[in-house]
């Protein structure tokens, strides 16, 4: 439990740290939050992949398929992200409307794939869940997205706080390139403000670089800079650098599709690995990809000028081997799109 | 046997087992592209020959002037033509010295007006305030020299008077005889100093800077900044992690550019600052000179020897100038600093 001792460091901090502390705490990853479970399954995927398996809800309903080594099918039986509603959600741009009232949830330990042609709104949904939507001039929208059941778009929720909770990695690795390795991860601190001690931050970024899985390609070269990196190993380092302030939802934009099948593996056993303990909304054209690491799907489809809408979601087991709309039997079947 | 003479251009593929060498591949340009080629290669080429000209021209001034003058040109800090004992130490630190005190006042202006209008201001007053700025640039130098003269003059004096007051005690804001506690002081010694002539310069350069920060900020990759965003990022930690670490290169560069505009600005200076050849570096204090001042003034009744010292003094401020510029440059160029976020 590396990370859990030198984070508890940095409580007794200078006034600076509180603000994390508060954070962190709060997020269950401090004493004082909802402890003991969160610790736990923290303390596993560090050291052991296979995580013993109590009853668990989602185990009954769920067959993840099995990516080599990774026994995706076993995880904690408390899964510790947060419970994303999208209800209603429309959206524009300008006056074209590319979102027609799409609704879905996303439960803690599972991980949703959204899938369907391009164009369909699928990367504007995403983006409308961490309200990255509205930095585009004209983008506008409709509906409710609520995390653990609180209006992200309400007066309530700052925009800053809504996206610390709600991580989100991109199409392109984009690690800042000015920045080392190791400054990259705690970036996010440094840019909401809140100060980590000197032990905190080395034990921070060690765990954030072990859950995003670059910690062995890096780790005697934290200070090289972020952009010295291939490909894959920045999108797992921005993936680090995105856990680093404690998400409880990480949204992911095809985060594979720049890169080549083995950086892609390593980010899909990234993923199966981190599924217990972040919620994961994953964008992608790759349907195998969506089959392997996803438990629940939903298909985007925007049919000659209408805008986009699901055509269908469920478990990705249905919709991939027993779907109910003949459109998304075409699309998984590679019949168009 | 197949040697590197025997390969035609036109080539054949080599002899299997034969050495294994690089062919050349014929490459020909269509006439329109030739003659658009040469021409282009002329023209930049008569004025780069031009520039060069100007300075072999000054260069050769160098000559007569060392003869009659000596190694003392550069060190001796008087210029008196009646009595034709000429230096330019003096002119040398006035000129650095001004070009200094406008670039602390243009820096922070332009900066921040660069940031604020490519990263704060909403999109229908960015293309206002960008023409704003250019249009800065197009105001004649003779209308800020009367701006100096009439408007600052008269009232900064009574700023650097409770400059010397205060901080008197640290020699760059020290003025002697400036008797900062008496009833009735000398107005007259706060005025026309360097500090007046630097902060008139300062708002000729600032459009300069500006427009190359702002060029540079507004390259700053999207992704990079919605990375920053997406981590819960204000707007100013973003651009301190995104934009500035980006932007440094055409920062430093937009300000040495800004630099070598200052160090030859000449008309506002002359008119501004009282002539003075003490070697002092007194900014508050009444009195001065630049290289640009002291050609303008004593260009008209110079013999055709002090002409040459003149020139010899041009031809230092060329000098630095090209340097300043050169390493503007190249920093510019160089862009940002590390790797970049290619795949």
């Amino acid at each position: 439990m590396v990370q859990q001792t030198a984070l508890q460091k940095a409580d007794c901090d200078e006034e600076g740290t509180r603000d994390t502390d508060a954070f962190l705490a709060g997020r269950g990853w401090l004493p004082g939050g909802k402890p003991a479970d969160r610790r736990q399954s923290g303390g596993v995927w560090a050291e052991n992949r296979s995580v013993v398996v109590t009853e668990g809800e989602i185990v009954t309903t769920v067959s993840a398929p099995v990516i080599d080594g990774a026994d995706t099918t076993v995880f904690s039986a408390n899964p510790t992200g947060a419970r994303l509603d999208a209800d209603s959600v429309s959206a524009w741009f300008g006056t074209n409307k590319v979102l027609e009232r799409v609704s879905l949830s996303m439960s803690p330990g599972t991980v949703t794939a959204l899938i369907g042609p391009s164009g369909c709104g699928k990367s504007t949904f995403l983006r409308i869940l961490n309200r990255m939507h509205e930095l585009v001039a004209s983008a506008k929208l409709a509906g409710e997205v609520r995390l653990n059941g609180q209006d992200i778009y309400s007066p309530g929720s700052p925009v800053t706080v809504t996206r610390r909770r709600i991580g989100m990695v991109f199409q392109k690795p984009n690690p800042f390139p000015a920045m080392s390795i190791g400054e990259n991860v705690v970036a996010g601190l440094k840019l909401t403000g809140s100060k980590a001690g000197r032990n905190a931050r080395g034990a921070l970024i060690e765990e954030c670089l072990q859950r995003g899985g670059l910690w062995n390609e890096v780790k005697d070269r934290l200070s090289a800079p972020g952009g010295s990196l291939s490909g894959g190993q920045q999108q797992r380092l921005c993936i680090a650098r995105s856990l680093a302030v404690r998400p409880d939802v990480l949204l992911m934009d095809e985060p594979c599709s720049a890169l080549d099948p083995t950086s892609t593996r390593r980010i899909e056993e990234t993923i199966a690995l981190l599924r217990d303990q972040v919620t994961i909304v994953i964008v992608t054209h790759n349907m195998q990809q969506a089959a392997r690491v996803s438990q629940q799907c939903a298909f985007f489809l925007a049919e000659q000028g209408t805008p986009g809408q699901i055509v269908e979601s469920g478990a990705t087991k249905d919709i991939f081997e027993n779907p109910r709309d003949p459109r998304t039997s075409d699309y998984v079947h590679g019949r168009f799109g | 046997m197949t040697t590197l003479i025997d390969l035609e251009p036109t080539g054949s593929a080599p002899e299997p087992g034969g050495p294994d060498t690089p062919r050349s591949v014929p490459r020909s340009l269509g006439l329109a592209d030739l003659i658009f080629r040469r021409g282009t290669m002329v023209i930049g080429g008569v004025v780069l020959a031009i520039t060069g000209a100007i300075g072999v021209f000054l260069g050769y001034q160098l000559r007569p002037t060392l003869q009659h003058y000596g190694l003392h040109f550069f060190t001796q800090h008087l210029w008196n033509p009646q009595t034709n004992v000429l230096g330019i130490a003096e002119v040398l630190l006035g000129t650095v010295e001004v070009a200094i005190i406008a670039i602390i006042f243009a820096f922070p202006l332009a900066l921040l007006t660069a940031l604020y209008i490519s990263e704060y201001a909403p999109p229908w007053l960015r293309g206002f305030l960008t023409s704003m700025v250019d249009l800065m640039a197009a105001i004649p130098s003779i209308l800020y020299a009367m701006w100096g003269v009439f408007l600052i003059n008269p009232h900064a004096l009574y700023v650097a008077r409770w400059l010397n007051e205060y901080f008197g005690w640290i020699p760059v804001f020290h003025v002697s005889g400036g008797q900062p506690r008496a009833a009735v002081f000398v107005l007259s010694l706060y005025q026309s100093s360097p500090l007046i002539a630097g902060m008139v310069v300062s708002m000729m350069i600032i459009p300069i800077a500006s427009a190359v920060m702002i060029g540079v900020f507004g390259q700053a990759p999207l992704s990079e900044r919605e990375g920053a965003y997406a981590l819960g990022s204000t707007r100013w930690g973003m651009i301190r992690a995104v934009v500035l670490p980006f932007g440094r290169g055409g920062i430093v560069g937009g300000t040495m550019l800004a630099l070598g505009r200052a160090l030859g600005e000449t008309i506002a200076v002359t008119l501004i600052l009282s002539l003075n050849f003490d070697v002092k570096f007194r900014p508050l204090e009444l009195g001065g000179v630049t290289t640009a001042q002291l050609i303008a003034n004593y260009f008209g009744e110079a013999t055709s020897a002090q002409l040459s010292a003149l020139l010899a003094a041009g031809f230092v401020l060329f000098a630095m100038a090209i340097l300043v510029n050169t390493i503007a440059a190249i920093i510019v160029s160089r862009g940002r600093s590390g790797a970049q976020t290619e795949i």
